[in-house]
């Protein structure tokens, strides 16, 4: 898998929900990158934003599209990662902000 | 800008877009920093610079950013000009 067919799959996957891949392509491939890094390094594609534990059923939350996302984008326009945005965000309607870690401390890796 | 340089610590994830353009940042204006990946730690030493991190910010989300006594987290670059007198 190449970081351009993965962009390629959830772009179109990301559409197929009514939301978009965030339309800044460099960030996204970096996004894309590190996606592959993890599935490579832990076995699964867990949200490159976020330190995993390395054991799936810990990261299972943060396995990407977390379970955050559509809260995320529901209150910001965008997830965590700024992966996955709505479309009013990637039109600039809305405000681009820091999200904020939804992830309760309990589940962070240490 | 101040006259004596910084002490620069970054804490970041070798796989995060947003710590990635914080790097970059510091490598555009030339400014040194003492970088750390943390999700390419193990063992006590991530413990370690996990504990570091948690002091800075309790959230230990990354990129973590240390300006001498300044903690910045995220990529701000509005805020990182202004804690390095970058206008």
């Amino acid at each position: 898998m190449t970081p351009e067919k993965l962009y390629e799959i959830l772009s179109a996957y990301a559409v197929s929900q009514g939301i978009r891949l965030n339309k800044d392509k460099p960030f996204v491939m970096d996004i894309m990158q590190g996606l592959l890094t993890n599935g490579a390094r832990y076995g699964y594609r867990s949200c490159p934003c976020r330190l995993a534990w390395g054991v799936k059923d810990k990261d299972a939350d943060i396995i990407c599209p977390c379970v955050y996302r559509d809260p995320d984008i529901k209150e910001y326009g965008s997830c965590f990662c700024g992966l996955y945005v709505s479309i009013p965000w990637n039109e600039d309607k809305i405000e681009h902000r820091q999200v904020p870690e939804r992830r309760p401390k309990e589940k962070r890796a240490t | 800008m101040p006259s004596e340089k910084p002490q620069i610590k970054l804490y970041t994830l070798s796989t995060c877009s947003h710590c990635m353009r914080t790097k970059r940042f510091f490598k555009e204006h030339g400014i040194d920093t003492d970088t750390v990946d943390v999700d390419l730690l193990t063992g006590e030493e991530r413990e370690r610079i996990m504990n570091e991190v948690r002091k800075l910010n309790p959230d230990c989300s990354f990129p973590t950013i240390c300006i001498d006594d300044d903690v910045i987290v995220g990529f701000n670059e509005d805020k990182l000009r202004k804690a390095l007198g970058i206008t």
